[in-house]
């Protein structure tokens, strides 16, 4: 009993040394694009709640079985919705809420391009 | 009890008053050749007894009269006196008084201000501020009273959530505040100066001066709210992209385009529909602040107590404003059509509308990632979050053009286009920003490209701008130091995110952790038992192979509400900060400990100050001359 | 005219902006997960008591009704909802397997000793990383399982009604 809970601190206390730059990286790069389901402000890098410990424990261990950052995006999606990524992915929902602000940009262009001209005139 | 009675009774007379001013407006506006001093003298009344109520809402904190509900829900005896004060407007209740005192304040300060300017344009304007001002009298008195009755009379409060017990978010609320209300003379006077067709460099130079205010108190309050976070939250960020902070930067963002319109107007006379429609916007981006804020319908890590129905107030009343000043612009602006606009392509003129238009797009960024969450959910059901990936993706690669149009524009004439003759310092500092940015990012950073190319423009920005200190000297000095505000800003928040360092790590007392970097040791947690709180202080000394520094992070286990908190301990230095917090592992004998360095964190701060300091200089200057 | 234009498409949007403002302002803004998996997740665990380590995929049989049930001693509406769990392992149809969630297994052997244990077997779980493939963000959550398959996720802790939900589902 003992034990295992030593074996267990030490991964924990040792996990930043089990991975190496390139995957401590990544890690932390999801998670934080990852939303804490508990303190639904926070991204799981930055909460300290049980939950974001042991969700960048399991982002850990996925990297380390080697699946990619969106493998691991599909695996939690899977799990708790489309809801706790910070990054919307594209797709029918959110086509707007990538596109209306470009277009407004490009609004706001004709509308300034279109002055200038007739100024020009 | 008293004081509570009182607050309401001069609540329920200080909208009775309302009725005179709108008789005598009236009268006024059709037979006088000067304003009735009735009007201001009601006016006045109306202050006092706004005052009045607020000062009974005070008094009921500070003596701990819990038969009053508001004080009941958020305060407690064993509180210091200071956040008993500060709890006045650290609830709903009571903050909308806040906002009910500053909004007749202002339209008073409004009267006494404008004696110069046209009769009738001063009693619209008081006409219309006072429609806001019964709104919220009455959203007080209806749903969100904050002299509510509780009987028996409690013995004990339930006290205030202790991460608002800090000084900084004390004053942060009255200073936001400031500048959302500010903003709502700012809607007032360009309604009534649009239904007279007042809009001119006259009324320019006079609204100057309130957009000002209000973009300073609101750049303040957005400043305090961030240093709050900063040192409180625990996490070591500032702007987390969160609902309710960018709530406060799209008025901000729709302000600073304002001001800049305004400049154009008053100088040149042009762009007055746009002004028109940019103090509409301000307002009600505020208006819909609150509403979002206030409403609990986002999702946030700011919690605020919420009611649907208050939601369902604020919304209708938010909404009849909007279609007010819709049908006043719709009907009453004629667009000029004398309004003689020439400017050449490569003036003033063209660049304070391409940084308008960015601006705009900035905004509409923030707002859309703000509400599309709540439209998605409500259209499908579908639940998505929008975070700091998507802001950045947006907002930053347009940052680029805006900051090189902020250090170009100023070096432009007004009208006349401008040769390259003379102007060959702008390409010379640009290849040098470049050259620079690309050695500092090729030696320490990341993301060579995107950084090369962001530092290249902010310090373009900033060397133009340090040019500008010398060679212009005191001619445009404030907004000469707004804008090197916020090249600084861009550097400092830039270097910050590509140089921070961090480590978090599980440690228990007597424990150390060691990084190429620094070594942390763990030496000692002792227990102090405060009055409204027991800490627990963990002492940590971190070695970085320069120095050596002890840190003193803090468990806070306050005790009315019964609520843990992180407190950081953060060394402040000219450079970087260290920032240290600790919390508890569930079940653990060890603390999950978060060290940061964090560089330029000071800069971030003095750099906001500095953009502020601009706004005063130049109001201040204005009343000089 | 095209003024009109102009003026009408703003009022729209805003209209339609005030009905979901409206409709939004009785929407609850805390986000709970829909339960997006239907099948049990694969994961090893250790037995609470044997410590042997079991495949998840081979230890829920196929013909039975399950309950696993995410708990720990530090949990306070874990308590709340013990006496549910424990009338409910009367019931001969169910077996109620529990996930002892990030808890030290003295305090955990307490808490069965003190109210009572009404697990057929408890699996651990003491990084917490079970119950994330449950899909879980907190304790107690509790799942109903036919056939390899969630029937029915609970968050938070058991009541009357879910007690009575269950009942009729397994009778």
């Amino acid at each position: 009993m003992k034990i295992s809970k030593l074996i267990f601190l030490f991964l924990i206390l040792f996990s930043f040394n089990s991975l190496n730059a390139n995957e401590d990286k990544l890690k932390t790069e999801i998670t934080k694009n990852l939303r804490c389901l508990v303190c639904q402000g926070q991204s799981v890098y930055d909460s300290d709640s049980e939950f974001a410990v042991s969700l960048k424990l399991v982002v850990e261990n996925k990297i380390q079985q080697g699946l990619t950052e969106d493998q691991i995006y599909k695996f939690l999606t899977d799990k708790y919705g489309e809801w706790i990524l910070y990054d919307p992915k594209f797709n029918k929902n959110t086509y707007l809420l990538w596109f209306l602000p470009l277009l407004i940009l490009l609004l706001g262009g004709a509308i300034i391009v279109k002055k200038l001209i007739k100024i020009k005139k | 009890m008293i004081y509570s009675s009182i607050g309401y009774y001069s609540l329920i007379f200080g909208l009775c008053v309302s009725l005179p001013i709108f008789f005598f407006a009236i009268k006024n506006f059709k037979n006088d050749e000067i304003l009735d001093s009735k009007i201001i003298g009601f006016s006045f009344i109306q202050l006092i007894l706004v005052v009045v109520s607020f000062l009974g809402l005070i008094i009921s904190f500070v003596i701990s009269d819990f038969s009053n509900e508001t004080v009941y829900n958020n305060s407690h005896t064993t509180k210091p006196l200071f956040y008993k004060i500060s709890g006045t407007w650290g609830n709903h209740e009571g903050s909308l008084l806040l906002w009910l005192l500053v909004l007749s304040l202002f339209i008073f300060i409004f009267l006494l201000k404008s004696k110069k300017l046209l009769k009738n344009y001063r009693i619209l304007t008081v006409l219309f501020q006072q429609v806001i001002i019964i709104g919220f009298f009455i959203f007080l008195l209806d749903s969100s009273n904050p002299f509510n009755h509780v009987f028996p009379t409690p013995t004990e409060g339930l006290g205030l959530n202790p991460i608002l017990q800090d000084p900084a978010l004390a004053i942060h609320p009255p200073m936001l505040y400031l500048g959302y209300v500010g903003s709502s003379i700012i809607f007032s006077s360009v309604l009534a100066a649009t239904s007279l067709n007042y809009i001119s460099n006259t009324w320019a130079t006079h609204i100057k001066q309130w957009v000002l205010i209000s973009w300073i108190f609101l750049t303040l309050g957005i400043l305090l709210g961030s240093i709050w976070a900063y040192y409180e939250l625990g996490w070591g960020g500032f702007w987390f992209w969160d609902p309710v902070e960018n709530v406060s930067l799209m008025p901000w963002l729709a302000l600073t385009t304002l001001l800049h319109c305004v400049l154009v107007l008053e100088k040149r006379s042009v762009l007055k529909s746009w002004v028109i429609i940019l103090s509409i916007t301000t307002f009600t981006l505020s208006m819909c602040g609150t509403f979002l804020v206030r409403s609990g319908i986002l999702n946030s890590v700011h919690t605020f107590a919420n009611d649907p129905e208050r939601g369902l107030f604020i919304l209708s009343f938010l909404f009849v404003l909007i279609f007010i000043s819709l049908f006043v612009f719709f009907v009453f602006h004629k667009s000029d059509k004398e309004e003689i606009i020439s400017f050449s392509l490569f003036s003033k003129e063209t660049s304070i509308l391409i940084n308008n238009w960015l601006m705009m797009y900035f905004l509409s960024v923030v707002l859309i990632g703000t509400v599309y969450p709540i439209f998605l959910d409500v259209i499908s059901s579908e639940q998505i979050s929008v975070g700091p990936p998507f802001y950045h993706k947006l907002i930053i690669p347009f940052l680029i053009p805006f900051l090189i149009f902020m250090a170009v524009g100023p070096q432009l004439r007004w009208i006349k286009s401008t040769t390259l003759e003379g102007k060959k310092y702008l390409i010379f500092f640009l290849i040098v920003s470049f050259v620079i940015s690309f050695l500092i990012i090729k030696n320490f950073g990341n993301n060579l490209l995107i950084n090369t190319v962001l530092i290249g423009s902010a310090l373009y920005l900033f060397f133009i701008t340090v040019r500008d200190f010398f060679k212009k000297r005191l001619q445009s000095f404030s907004q000469n130091l707004a804008h090197f505000g916020f090249s600084l800003l861009i550097l400092s928040i830039l270097f910050n995110n590509i140089f921070s360092n961090e480590v978090i790590t599980n440690l228990k007392v007597g424990e150390s952790f060691k990084n190429d970097n620094f070594t942390i040791e763990f030496n000692d947690l002792r227990k102090f038992e405060e009055s409204n709180y027991i800490s627990f202080k963990g002492y940590f000394l971190i070695d970085d192979n320069n120095s050596l520094e002890k840190l003193e992070p803090e468990l806070r286990v306050y005790n009315q509400p019964n609520i843990i908190t992180s407190e950081a301990d953060i060394k402040i230095t000219f450079l970087s900060d260290k920032f240290i917090t600790m919390n508890t592992v569930q079940n653990e004998e060890y603390f999950n400990i978060r060290y940061q360095v964090k560089p330029f964190m000071l800069w971030i701060w003095i750099s906001v100050l500095l953009i502020a300091v601009g706004g005063f200089m130049s109001l201040f200057k204005r009343k000089i001359l | 005219m095209k003024k009109r234009i102009i003026s009408f498409l703003i009022i729209s949007s805003l209209i339609f902006a005030f009905v979901i403002f409206y409709k939004g302002l009785n929407k609850s803004s805390f986000y709970q997960p829909k339960s997006e998996i239907e099948e049990i997740p694969k994961f090893f665990a250790k037995t609470f008591y044997s410590k042997e380590e079991i495949d998840s995929q081979k230890f829920f049989k196929k013909d039975k009704y399950y309950l696993l049930n995410i708990w720990a001693s530090w949990c306070v509406p874990c308590r709340d909802e013990h006496p549910i769990l424990i009338s409910l392992s009367e019931n001969k149809n169910l077996d109620i397997i529990g996930l002892n969630y990030k808890d030290k297994i003295s305090n955990a052997e307490k808490f069965l000793d003190e109210l009572g244990n009404p697990y057929k077997e408890i699996l651990l779980d003491q990084d917490g990383t079970r119950a994330i493939e449950w899909g879980a963000f907190g304790v107690p959550e509790t799942f109903l399982i036919y056939q390899n398959r969630i029937v029915k996720k609970y968050i938070g802790p058991l009541n009357q009604n879910s007690f009575e939900e269950i009942e009729q589902t397994i009778r």
